[in-house]
């Protein structure tokens, strides 16, 4: 069994002259400061990669800043996936009895710590060497790929696709730690700058700053209690050119498997918390893991299926596409909205019911998949 | 492994894959190795050229100086008639389903392939 027994997340944007260590100690501040802790009863630390600032041993080199001595310590990569996959592990670490206390921390100043086109660059990276990288994709290439055969085979259109930035910047708006608040509309989005098609620049998530942390412990900390039911991985491939087919994809193999180890439902799910780095990764996602059917994804945001009073609420903070994407720490904020609706401590973004939640992130190209349900207590 | 063919990827205009001796299996990413049964013996084959668009992006803000002065330029998938799928250049007007051929063109100063429809 384990429990996430707090949460701590930096606002998104721009932290001019915060280094990636620097937002990593804020957020791991707040988190253990959530869960009633103090430093010297966190025994475990687990940490993303800063792109800024890249080193062999972060978890390491962050404990040592943060001034902690833990008994089990490492750095995990598994690229946007990278924070439920650490969560994961923190709650099998746990319930091993490897620890007591799991630090889970990501952060960087990805914005401000290096030009755009170094961050673009970095990124690209995640394709292959030889026959990939050398011709020139940038990441929205690779999921603009994924894109245009989605599209093909389903039916979805770009107008479609565009209304998931709206959906997400309509949440971002009420948050006040989202990095964009300025309304936008299907037109606006259809309207911005050309990436790499059929993405244009409000399809895309921004280049932020920020940190997220949680701790994941054996047993609760307080009254409000958010236990973790059951995680699952697929990883599938790591190159888009060696990609499966679109209905073997590693989504529906990890939410199969979760489903399994939880003895939950989707029927059950009562907040969705899902990965989305691009629109169409959400639409992809949302329709993989069950919460629509293919292709039918947009109808049901035009519904209002997926809104903060809606069926199944959705990233109410604003997701990647609108509080921001800081690398590691980007798909952790997630995270942090759900333990905050589950809890009753979202504010005027409150939703009527998150007892239970799904969390599904995505690293590389659609490669690496975590889906994990969370359920409340009492 | 026998006969290795310089490919684009070593600057010769040619695309290579690899068929194993051992399970039929064909792969585009070259090792010393078949990725679908593990055996070490297999052979080297100069592709046709020939195949049929899987996906395409018109890449329009590119990342680099070098990469910057193509733009818009086509990122394709394309799945050859040998069958294997393959990242590779396009004309910009190609779609999904098109029966292509390649060519090869420079870009960025390195040559890489790059497919237009079939005549």
């Amino acid at each position: 069994m384990s429990f996430v027994t707090g949460v701590g997340l930096t606002s998104y944007g721009k932290h001019e002259g915060s280094s990636s260590l620097d937002l990593m100690s804020q957020a791991a501040e707040l988190a253990i400061s959530d869960a009633g802790l103090k430093r010297s009863e966190i025994d475990g630390i687990l940490c993303g990669y800063s792109t800024v600032s890249p080193h062999i041993m972060l978890a390491t080199v962050f404990a040592e800043h943060f001034g902690i001595r833990p008994s089990y310590a490492h750095a995990v990569q598994v690229g946007g996936a990278t924070g439920l996959a650490m969560t994961m592990l923190a709650h099998h670490l746990v319930d091993a009895g490897v620890a007591r206390h799991v630090l889970v921390v990501g952060g960087e100043n990805r914005l401000t710590g290096q030009s755009r086109d170094a961050s673009i660059q970095a990124l690209a990276q995640v394709g292959h060497p030889e026959y990939e990288v050398t011709l020139g994709p940038t990441i929205p290439a690779y999921y603009g790929l994924v894109a245009t055969r989605y599209m093909h085979e389903y039916g979805v259109t770009e107008r479609d696709l565009a209304e998931f930035a709206v959906l997400m910047r309509k949440h971002a708006m009420l948050h006040p730690g989202a990095q964009f608040h300025q309304p936008i509309t299907v037109a606006d989005v259809m309207a911005s700058k050309p990436v790499a098609m059929p993405l244009k620049l409000l399809d895309c998530c921004p280049v932020s700053d920020g940190g997220a942390a949680f701790v994941i412990s054996r047993e609760a900390t307080g009254d409000e209690r958010v236990r973790i039911r059951g995680c699952a991985q697929a990883h599938t491939h790591q190159h888009v050119t060696a990609a499966p087919a679109l209905s073997e994809l590693g989504a529906e193999i990890s939410i199969a498997k979760a489903k399994d180890v939880s003895g939950i439902g989707i029927s059950d799910v009562r907040y969705a918390a899902v990965y989305d780095s691009f629109t169409i990764t959400l639409a992809m996602l949302l329709e993989d893991l069950g919460l629509a059917k293919r292709g039918e994804a947009a109808a049901r945001v035009r519904a209002g299926y997926f809104n903060q009073d809606g069926e199944m609420p959705l990233n109410t903070h604003g997701g990647l596409l609108s509080y921001g994407h800081c690398g590691v720490g980007g798909a952790m904020a997630h995270l942090v909205e759900a333990h905050l609706q589950m809890t009753g401590r979202a504010g005027n973004r409150q939703v009527h019911d998150a007892s239970i939640a799904l969390l599904h992130g995505d690293g590389g190209v659609l490669s690496s998949h975590v889906s994990m349900f969370l359920e409340r207590v009492r | 492994m026998s006969g290795a063919i310089g490919d684009w990827t070593r600057g010769a205009e040619a695309i290579v894959y690899q068929i194993c001796s051992a399970c039929g299996a064909r792969q585009y990413f070259r090792r010393g190795f078949c990725a679908a049964c593990g055996a070490s013996d297999l052979a080297e084959h100069r592709a046709s050229g020939a195949g049929t668009v899987y996906a395409t992006s018109l890449v329009c803000r590119a990342a680099t100086p070098e990469t910057r002065a193509h733009v818009p330029y086509n990122i394709v998938l394309v799945d050859t008639d040998e069958g294997f799928r393959m990242m590779a250049h396009g004309d910009n007007d190609l779609a999904i389903g098109d029966k292509v051929t390649a060519r090869f063109a420079q870009f960025a100063g390195r040559l890489v392939p790059y497919f237009a429809k079939a005549k």
